[in-house]
C-alpha cells in the first residue's frame, strides 16, 4: 500500500493528527459549513444564478411574507407533519410488537417489512403512483368491491395525503428496528409482575410498553418530524414538479427547488426560504427535546 | 445494536406434541399464533406486495391488459420486451452504470475519510480536537435542504456543476460517519495501542495494524449506507445534472417518468432495474443494515 511508504516519510512528524482528519474537515467546511454561511448570506442579496447580486436587507424576506405560494408551502410541510408523524411514532411500535417473539419465519418477515427503506424513493414514488393511478391496483380493487374509482392523484387534498402514506410506508420498516431495539431492552419481570396482578394484553401495552420505550417514541418523533417537514421526493414525483393542481400541493423545499435552481434561478429569494427551513427544523428539535425533559421531571 | 443478532435460544419444550414457545419458553396457543401469522402477512402484502405488483407489470407483454378489474397479478406470457424497450428509450444501462460509479466512489471516500477523522477524533492527542470534533456536530445538525442552493452555486463555481465528481463530493464523507467512527474507535481499549506503541509502531502503523481491523463491523455499515445513500439519492442529483448523458439511475427514471408517464410497463421494468440491485445487497447483507439503523438512530 502506497500508505507505508508515507508513514516512513511522516513517521514523527506531529503534524499527522491534522492529516488524519484534514480530509473529512476539508469536505466538511467546503460543502457543508460554507454553503451554510453563505445561505446566511445570500438571504439578503438579490443574488441569481448567473449574477452575483447585491445586499438589499430584509427585502426578500418582506417578499416572502406576501408571497402566497411561501404560505401554500409552508402549510403544506406543516400539514406533512401532523398527518406524518402520528402515524410513524405509533404503527411502527405495533409492528415491533408484532416481529418481536420468534416464531418460526420472523427473520424473513422483519426482513420483508424492512424493503421498502431500502428502495430508493423514486422508485418508491413511481410504484405508488402507478398503484393510485385512476386505472391502478387500487381503484381496480375498489371497483370490484364496489366502492368504486377515487382520483387519488387529481385532487388537491387526496394527493397530499397520499403522499403522506407513501412516506408513513417507506418509513414503517425503519422505525420497526429501532423500537425492536428498545423493546429488547425492557426487562421482562416488568411483563410478568403486570400478568400476575391480571393485566391483560392492552393493559400491559400501556402500563408497561409504553412507558419503558417512551425515550424512543420522543426520539422517533423528533426524527420523522424534521424529516416530514424537509419532505420533497415524495410530493415531487406524485403530484409533479410543479406541485400538483395550481401547484397547490407545493412544499417549501419544493418551492427552493424550483425558484432557486436553473440559469434565472434567484438564489438570493430561495436561501431567504432555506433560511425558513432552518429555523423551523431548529424549532421543531427544541420542541422536541424539551418536550422530553419536561416529562421526565 | 442489531436486534436480530441478539434471538435468544428457543428452549425446546419437554413435552411429545411439537410446540411453538416464545423466547421464554412458554409455549404460544394455538390462537393467538394463527392470529399473529394472519397479522404478519397481511403487513407483508402491504409492504411486499408493491415491489411484486411492479414486477408483474414489467412482466406483461403490449397485448395483455394491465388495467383489468379485477386485476390479473400474474403475467399470462411474461416477456423481457420491456426492458429492451427501456434500453431503448433511455440508455438505462449507462445510467445505472453512473449511479455504480457515484455509489462506490461514495463508498471509497465515506469509509477512507471517516476512519482516518473518527481516528484522529478518538485517539490522537492533539490541540483543537474538540473544535475538529464540534465541526463534525454542527455539519451533522445542519439540514441538507437548507443549503442544497448554496452546494449548487458552489459547485457553479467550482466549475463541477453537471458532473458525476459534483454528485459525490457534498456527501463523501459524511460527518454522521464520522461520529459513527469516533465512537467506535472510543470504544477500544486502549492498552493494546499502547503496548504496539512502546514496542515502536507510529501512528500509521497503529491505525492500520491494529484500530481499523478492529472496527471491521462499523467500516461495513458506513459502506453500505454510503452505498446505499448514493445509488438511492435524488434531490442533489436532480440539481447538480443537467445534460442527460450524466444522468444517474434515479434522475433517468424521473425523466422516464416524465416523458413516458402513461406507458406503465416502460416505468416498471425502469423501476424493478433500479431497485433489484439494492433488494440483492440487502439480502445478503442484512445484518449491517439493522445495525446501521440502531448505531445512526441512537449515537447520531
Amino acid at each position: 500500500m502506497a500508505l507505508s511508504t508515507v508513514s516512513r516519510v511522516r513517521r514523527q512528524l506531529p503534524i499527522s493528527p491534522w492529516l488524519f482528519a484534514a480530509p473529512g474537515l476539508l469536505i466538511t467546511g467546503a460543502f457543508i459549513l460554507y454553503p451554510f454561511g453563505s445561505t446566511l448570506a445570500n438571504a439578503f442579496t438579490d443574488r441569481r444564478t448567473l449574477i452575483p447580486g447585491h445586499f438589499v436587507g430584509f427585502a426578500n424576506f418582506r417578499e416572502l411574507w406576501h408571497d402566497d405560494m411561501f404560505w401554500t408551502g409552508l402549510r403544506n410541510s406543516t400539514l406533512y407533519i401532523l398527518g406524518v408523524v402520528p402515524a410513524l411514532v405509533v404503527l411502527p411500535l405495533l409492528l415491533a410488537l408484532l416481529v418481536q417473539k420468534n416464531i418460526p419465519g420472523i427473520t424473513f418477515f422483519r426482513s420483508a417489512f424492512y424493503t421498502p427503506v431500502v428502495a430508493s424513493i423514486v422508485v418508491v414514488g413511481l410504484i405508488w403512483v402507478w398503484l393510485l393511478d385512476e386505472r391502478g391496483l387500487v381503484n381496480s380493487l375498489l371497483e370490484t368491491i364496489g366502492v368504486g374509482r377515487i382520483g387519488f392523484l387529481s385532487d388537491q387534498w387526496l394527493l397530499l395525503l397520499s403522499a403522506m402514506a407513501v412516506t408513513v410506508w417507506k418509513g414503517l420498516g425503519y422505525y420497526m428496528i429501532i423500537y425492536l431495539a428498545a423493546l429488547a431492552n425492557v426487562p421482562r419481570e416488568l411483563h410478568e409482575a403486570a400478568s400476575v396482578d391480571g393485566a391483560g394484553a392492552v393493559r400491559r401495552f400501556f402500563t408497561v410498553t409504553v412507558p419503558a420505550v417512551r425515550s424512543t417514541m420522543v426520539l422517533v418523533g423528533a426524527l420523522s418530524s424534521v424529516a416530514a417537514f424537509k419532505v420533497f421526493s415524495e410530493v415531487y414525483l406524485m403530484a409533479g414538479p410543479s406541485g400538483g393542481p395550481a401547484g397547490e400541493d407545493t412544499t417549501l423545499v419544493m418551492l427552493v427547488q424550483r425558484t432557486g435552481t436553473g440559469l434565472t434561478g434567484r438564489v438570493g429569494y430561495a436561501s431567504a426560504l432555506s433560511v425558513v427551513v432552518f429555523v423551523v427544523t431548529v424549532a421543531l428539535m427544541l420542541l422536541v427535546l424539551r418536550a422530553d425533559r419536561k416529562e421526565d421531571a | 445494536m442489531s436486534v436480530i443478532e441478539r434471538t435468544r435460544p428457543v428452549q425446546k419444550a419437554a413435552v411429545r406434541e411439537p410446540r411453538v414457545t416464545d423466547e421464554h419458553g412458554r409455549r404460544i396457543r394455538v390462537w393467538e399464533l394463527a392470529l399473529r401469522y394472519t397479522l404478519l402477512l397481511a403487513v407483508l402484502a402491504i409492504t411486499v406486495g408493491p415491489f411484486l405488483w411492479q414486477l408483474s407489470t414489467s412482466l406483461k407483454g403490449p397485448t395483455e391488459d394491465i388495467y383489468s378489474s379485477p386485476p390479473t397479478f400474474l403475467p399470462e406470457h411474461p416477456t423481457l420486451h420491456n426492458y429492451k424497450r427501456v434500453a431503448d428509450t433511455i440508455p438505462v444501462w449507462d445510467y445505472a452504470f453512473n449511479s455504480l460509479k457515484v455509489a462506490s466512489a461514495n463508498v471509497v471516500t465515506n469509509c477512507a475519510g471517516s476512519a482516518l477523522a473518527g481516528y484522529a477524533l478518538a485517539r490522537l492527542r492533539y490541540r483543537g480536537r474538540r473544535v475538529a470534533t464540534l465541526v463534525f456536530i454542527l455539519a451533522m445538525l445542519v439540514p441538507v435542504e437548507g443549503i442544497i442552493i448554496a452546494q449548487f452555486t458552489t459547485m457553479r463555481e467550482l466549475g463541477l456543476n453537471n458532473t458525476l465528481i459534483g454528485v459525490v463530493l457534498p456527501g463523501c464523507i459524511g460527518a454522521m460517519n464520522v461520529l459513527l467512527m469516533r465512537n467506535a474507535f472510543l470504544n477500544l481499549p486502549y492498552e493494546i495501542e499502547e503496548a504496539a506503541y512502546v514496542d515502536g509502531a507510529n501512528v500509521w502503523q497503529r491505525f492500520l495494524r491494529i484500530a481499523l481491523p478492529s472496527v471491521k463491523g462499523t467500516i461495513a455499515v458506513v459502506a453500505i449506507f454510503a452505498f446505499m445513500g448514493a445509488w438511492d439519492d435524488f434531490l442533489w442529483p436532480l440539481i447538480v445534472l443537467s445534460d442527460p448523458s450524466k444522468f444517474t439511475l434515479t434522475i433517468g427514471l424521473n425523466y422516464l417518468h416524465g416523458t413516458f408517464a402513461n406507458d406503465e410497463r416502460l416505468v416498471a421494468a425502469g423501476t424493478v432495474i433500479a431497485v433489484a440491485p439494492l433488494i440483492a445487497l440487502f439480502a445478503c447483507l442484512q445484518r449491517y443494515f439493522f445495525r446501521g439503523v440502531g448505531e445512526g438512530a441512537v449515537k447520531g
